[in-house]
């Protein structure tokens, strides 16, 4: 029971973590960018969030569109303003960008509001504990593992069944060859970039409807973790993302569930080194030769 | 770099000065400090960053001063000699030695911090001046390593006391068998309350059944929670800070542990309500230095004369423990005889028994009080205060 127990903590867990990782993961898909700064769009989703129920006064769907909504524009901004002047330039002078801008989200929002925590309003969302069989599971987090479910099916229609998503197929094979055939790159790389922060935006607000607590510094652990998940799943996957953020949600939890509580986190990175080493294409990606 | 080196030179002068004027001072001057006055200096955080401590503490000991000046001890008047230390370290030493060695004061009170009280006790010991910290909490003011500061002394418990205060209350109040602890790894403060609660529970015929740690900015806890609750403990003892206790109260409310859960002081946030939410908090308890809910006819006194002096203003813990540092010294005074440090410094370690707002004082051989702390329950999400436990 213990351990059925300590299954459903891995999985609301790993459910947070896939959320984040979908945007990420599918950032990467498109652009081959790591962008290090969507740990704190997830931030400022949870932000907007909640200065939208506590302010504005909404309810938590509309409050969760707001956030989505802000968090696409703020993702496009950051793709324009930091990214694009970069896109010819190395990868890892695009990878220390991504650094610069995800510390000036941080410290920005740290000289706006301040270091202080805030408590998420926890009246919205009926906070229930189901019983099955002696295991609570909340319905908070019930909710979570739903939309990332939902999210994923749909960034899957999204890019296998629409224009825009054959666009950006198009953009991440061969970039100079898909201008060539008319695709605006620049559009379809800033629909992208507002997919994926408006991802990271709805999971700043269900992490914030789940744990309460939401501080600037929030997005650096739970970035990390998603960009762990997406690596685990195979980068660029957006079914491994998810996979790989419920795995190593698990993973974590059964890792305390051994007594060994202080080593969560060290376990997740040296699951990272282990899957780099043994199988760098991730558990859903193929091995492909690059051509020389 | 060069202005530290001035400041460095500049320090060592003062030092110097002080020390040489406080060895001419303690011979030649204890004589008149037997007149009807007994100076007392204040060196408090008057300005600077945490200025509301200092001026709380200001205002406990006006209060204080005040009352006992109406009666006299035998004879003498108390008076204060305020000195503003700015918040900062090298102003308090400035303080300090200027206070022995101008103002001549027979005793000093400050400061709020430990850093600051830190900066003063070389200063203290070596003028033989007693220096009395109403809020510093620091072990190594009084005894560092085993070498007792004999000069320094305090008004507040010490980090680690709570601990054996709560094990206190969770087997005689709760009556509680076996226990679980949650610790803050990444914190001294933590892992000092859980190591002495676990001593003293274990020493009341309890058992620790279950120990879990975590680190500071961690969010979710349903791991270590669902091994506590595999072990069925009657209690949990979790001497965090509010961010995380919040979450792991709530967490663990939502797993279905509902056992009382006890912390010490780093829980007194208005945010702690705000993160656990008012159900989940329902039979927590915390311990305090001083609660102005106490029905204790004298914290009930205090109060009301607070509230008199200063328009309505409710006293919290630093004014009461700064009200209660005039009171030890009085009595330290009267019971001297005089107003030379040396013989206030004596009477004040035979202190014992002496009733104050924040409990009855006695010194155990470190200096550091063995005093009742004050335990909070938390009802609705407000603090209300259960009882007062004696170590």
């Amino acid at each position: 029971m213990e351990f059925l127990q300590q299954l459903v903590n891995g999985v609301s867990l790993g459910s947070i973590y896939a959320l984040i990782a979908l945007g990420y993961t599918m950032v990467y898909g498109i652009v081959k960018l790591i962008n290090f700064a969507h740990g704190d769009v997830f931030m400022v989703g949870a932000f907007i969030g909640f200065y939208s129920i506590t302010i504005l006064d909404l309810g938590f769907f509309p409050s969760l569109l707001i956030s989505m909504a802000v968090c696409a524009i703020l993702g496009v901004l950051i793709e324009r303003i930091a990214y694009k002047p970069l896109r010819n330039a190395t990868r890892i002078a695009a990878l220390i960008t991504a650094i610069g801008v995800s510390l000036l989200i941080e410290y920005g929002v740290i000289y706006v509001r301040g270091a202080q925590p805030e408590a998420y309003p926890s009246d919205l969302i009926p906070a229930t504990s189901l019983d099955f069989l002696g295991v609570k599971v909340s319905s908070q987090s019930l909710l979570i593992l739903g939309t990332s479910v939902v999210l994923m099916i749909l960034l899957q229609f999204i890019v296998h069944k629409t224009k825009i998503g054959k666009a950006m197929r198009a953009v991440s094979y061969d970039m100079d060859a898909a201008r060539l055939m008319g695709i605006n790159v620049n559009n379809t790389i800033s629909a992208t970039f507002a997919i994926g922060s408006a991802l990271a935006g709805a999971a700043g607000v269900a992490f914030g409807m789940y744990y309460t607590k939401i501080e600037p510094l929030m997005g650096i652990i739970p970035g990390l973790k998603a960009f762990v998940a997406a690596v685990l799943g195979g980068i660029g996957i957006i079914p491994g993302a998810m996979v790989g953020g419920l795995l190593l949600g698990v993973i974590e939890s059964l890792v305390s569930a051994a007594g060994f509580s202080l080593w969560r986190d060290g376990v997740a990175f040296v699951v990272l080194i282990l899957i780099l080493i043994f199988r760098p294409a991730g558990l859903f990606g193929k091995n492909v030769r690059e051509k020389v | 770099m060069r202005k530290k080196k001035l400041a460095g030179i500049f320090m060592s002068f003062m030092m110097a000065a002080g020390v040489l004027a406080g060895c001419g001072g303690s011979s030649t001057t204890s004589g008149e400090k037997d007149g009807e006055t007994v100076k007392i200096g204040a060196n408090l955080e008057l300005s600077g960053g945490v200025a509301s401590y200092g001026q709380s503490i200001q205002e406990g000991l006006k209060l204080a001063i005040e009352e006992i000046n109406k009666e006299g001890i035998d004879g003498k008047k108390l008076e204060l000699v305020t000195f503003d230390n700015k918040s900062d370290a090298a102003e308090a030493t400035n303080g300090a030695i200027k206070l022995i060695s101008q103002d001549k004061v027979s005793a000093i009170v400050g400061a709020a911090t430990s850093t600051n009280t830190l900066a003063q006790v070389e200063i203290a010991q070596k003028n033989k001046t007693p220096l009395i910290t109403p809020t510093g909490t620091n072990s190594t003011i009084t005894s560092k390593d085993g070498v007792l500061n004999d000069f320094v002394f305090r008004t507040c418990f010490i980090d680690p006391f709570q601990g054996t205060v709560a094990a206190n209350f969770a087997s005689t109040d709760l009556k509680v068998k076996n226990a679980a602890i949650i610790i803050d790894s990444s914190s001294d403060y933590s892992k000092g309350l859980a190591a002495s609660f676990q001593e003293s529970f274990e020493g009341n015929g309890g058992k620790v059944v279950a120990e879990e740690a975590y680190v500071a900015k961690d969010t979710d806890f349903n791991a270590i929670l669902t091994n506590i609750k595999a072990k069925n403990p009657e209690f949990i003892f979790l001497p965090g800070f509010y961010e995380e206790v919040g979450l792991i109260i709530k967490q663990a409310r939502a797993l279905g542990i509902d056992v009382p859960i006890m912390g010490g002081d780093g829980w007194d946030s208005p945010t702690l309500v705000d993160i656990a939410g008012a159900d989940p908090l329902n039979n927590t308890f915390i311990t305090n230095h001083y609660s102005s809910g106490d029905s204790d006819p004298k914290v009930q006194d205090f109060v009301k004369a607070f509230e008199g002096k200063y328009d309505g203003k409710s006293p919290d813990a630093f004014a009461a423990l700064g009200y209660d540092t005039a009171y030890y010294i009085a009595d330290a005074v009267k019971r001297a005889g005089s107003g030379d440090p040396e013989k206030i410094k004596k009477a004040l370690e035979e202190t014992d028994g002496l009733g104050l707002v924040s409990g009855n004082m006695k010194l155990d051989k470190n200096h550091d009080p063995i005093k009742a702390a004050v335990i909070l329950e938390y009802k609705g999400g407000k603090q209300e205060f259960n009882t007062k436990v004696n170590p």
